[in-house]
């Protein structure tokens, strides 16, 4: 018998911020799937109008809790980049500790407390048994030290202090780099363990879809130009020319697509095309797990991200040991006006920033968010979803859904921005 | 705890908390309502709710007087729960910012002007800073849990 299925899912949990799904299924065909934003709207695009550019970091900063750092960072990246200002070695070098923290942190979060009740079929960490109660020691020690890195070189762990425009308020004292290299040695073997466990999940929906993230020499956060899984390269400066919003037919989200085609951002896009660049240690530990890409699959996804937590913490152990932080002079801007471009992979993908600065204060801004370029093939993939459990009870429907929402690591609080560009 | 419009740091920055307390706190706390953590949320009959980001929406106003009936006591967590900032930057937008955005604001119900909780219900404690400060949030819990005689 064909069934008619209405089902809402208001506020998804355990992901970032809110968001709730439509489904309308008639007679067995999924006719509506409408994943939509509940936040709040706040305008940051509108508020930053207006301001002091060197101030603009720390206001963007506040788009989103979980990650900031990669706001401010590709802020900071911008407004350099307009205003023609070149960091100082250390500064670059700093960043990239600051960008690994938040990578071991954010990624550590997702993956223990999102994803993982999922793969040991719990509603919450909190509900771990006994035997799984190792995975919630892990899951603090590992958050605990990627916490530790932010606010070492960050100030602290959620809108820090520390990183500005042309520079650092102050660097890390010896002391606590020698404290730090120790604590991050001392999660390696955790981080095996958790790789090992998410290359064991046998979670699965192949995906017909582009791959992109930007790339630069290390795999590390602050992009360069942009690559895709078909061989093409963007340089930074043209993205806007390669990506176009476009409205989702079935949907009331608006998404991106790169040249009239849906793709993906995040840890899945970077590991599937850079995984040649993973710091040599991380290589060497998890070489049996990196044979899963590249992968087609996006339930990989939280793999991908499981080793980008080793390769943070490989690539700061290697920068920490070799580090002679000493106080330097910030850099000035050079010029007033200008037009500039931010580029930051953040834990969920690929991040821009373009600014336009006159006479020191910002008179326009735009963003493209990970989530939002994520937008339209996850309302594809949340549609296959259904569509393959069209014969289960409601709450399996929900329940698999759910556990597909979570894969994308989808940060909402960050993709209320795409909505104001759609209802204008 | 239950996050209104803002960022969402707070609970971030008590999730990052939970690195150094969790061994201790789970002794003490009964997580009823998360949605960070948990998938099985329940607002009914709570000792305490934790209250971040500001009141931005008429949705937003029917909610938190939802939860002020299901608890006993109430914290405003972080400077958008306190104040209404930076959440609430469009209460101080010029006309022609305004004037952008006035579409979006009737579209989605929005509050002609962002609130802070206290401006719509009582509120028992307020922990502030953006994010908000740990040790305040520490000092405040702990004058609860003795409150409410858990020990």
């Amino acid at each position: 018998m064909h069934r008619d299925i209405d089902f809402s899912i208001e506020g998804i949990s355990k992901i970032e911020g809110h968001a709730s799904l439509d489904v309308k299924i008639r007679q067995d065909k999924v006719e509506e799937v409408k994943l939509s934003v509940s936040e709040d709207k706040r305008f940051y695009t509108q508020a930053v109008v207006g301001k002091n550019a060197l101030n603009v970091p720390m206001i963007t900063s506040r788009i989103c809790g979980t990650c900031s750092f990669a706001h401010l960072l590709c802020a900071v990246d911008a407004v350099e980049n307009a205003l023609n200002i070149q960091p100082a070695e250390q500064t670059v070098v700093l960043r990239k500790l600051a960008a690994y923290g938040m990578i071991i942190r954010d990624h550590a979060m997702h993956l223990y407390m999102f994803s993982m009740p999922d793969v040991l079929n719990k509603d919450s960490i909190l509900e771990f048994d006994a035997e799984q109660q190792k995975w919630v020691k892990d899951a603090f020690k590992v958050k605990g030290v990627g916490n530790k890195l932010s606010v070492l070189t960050g100030g602290r762990a959620v809108h820090p202090t520390n990183l500005l425009t042309g520079g650092v308020n102050s660097t890390p004292p010896p002391e606590e780099v020698k404290k730090m290299i120790e604590e991050l040695k001392g999660i390696r073997e955790e981080v095996a363990r958790l790789t090992e466990l998410f290359y064991n999940c046998t979670f699965s929906l192949k995906q017909d879809t582009r791959y992109v993230c930007s790339q630069n020499d290390d795999f590390s956060y602050i992009g360069n130009s942009i690559i895709d899984s078909e061989g093409d390269s963007i340089d930074r400066k043209d993205f806007l020319d390669h990506f176009f919003r476009v409205v989702i037919p079935y949907s009331e989200a608006v998404g991106y697509e790169l040249e009239g085609r849906d793709y993906v951002v995040g840890a899945l896009a970077r590991v599937n095309l850079k995984k040649n660049k993973l710091h040599r240690e991380t290589k060497k530990t998890l070489s049996n797990f990196l044979n899963a890409f590249p992968s087609n699959d996006i339930f990989k996804n939280n793999l991908a991200q499981a080793i980008e937590i080793m390769h943070a913490v490989d690539s700061s152990i290697e920068i920490l040991e070799s580090s002679d932080f000493k106080k330097q002079e910030n850099v000035k801007p050079e010029v007033k006006d200008g037009e500039g471009i931010g580029v930051v992979e953040a834990p969920r993908g690929t991040l821009y920033y373009h600014l336009k600065i006159k006479n020191e204060v910002v008179s326009d801004a735009n963003l493209v968010i990970p989530t939002s370029q994520n937008q339209i093939r996850m309302q594809i993939d949340v549609k296959k979803t259904i569509e393959d459990n069209i014969d289960k009870d409601k709450e399996t429907m929900v329940k698999e859904v759910e556990k597909l929402v979570r894969a994308y690591d989808p940060c909402m609080s960050c993709a209320t921005h795409f909505l104001h560009v759609n209802w204008l | 705890m239950f996050s209104f419009a803002g960022c969402e740091g707070c609970v971030i920055e008590f999730v990052e908390m939970l690195n150094d307390n969790y061994e201790k706190w789970k002794n003490l706390i009964d997580f009823r309502y998360a949605k960070i953590l948990k998938g099985n949320n329940d607002l009914k009959n709570l000792d305490v709710a934790f209250i971040e980001g500001a009141i931005a929406s008429e949705k937003d106003v029917e909610r938190i007087k939802e939860i002020r009936g299901n608890c006993k006591k109430l914290v405003a967590i972080g400077t958008c729960a306190t104040t209404g900032q930076p959440a609430g930057q469009r209460n101080f937008f010029n006309e022609e910012q305004k004037n952008e955005v006035a579409p979006l604001v009737e579209k989605f119900h929005q509050l002609p002007k962002v609130l802070s909780v206290k401006e719509v219900v009582k509120v028992d404690f307020e922990v502030p800073g953006c994010p908000m400060i740990d040790e305040k949030f520490i000092e405040v819990l702990n004058s609860l849990l003795k409150e409410f005689n858990v020990t």
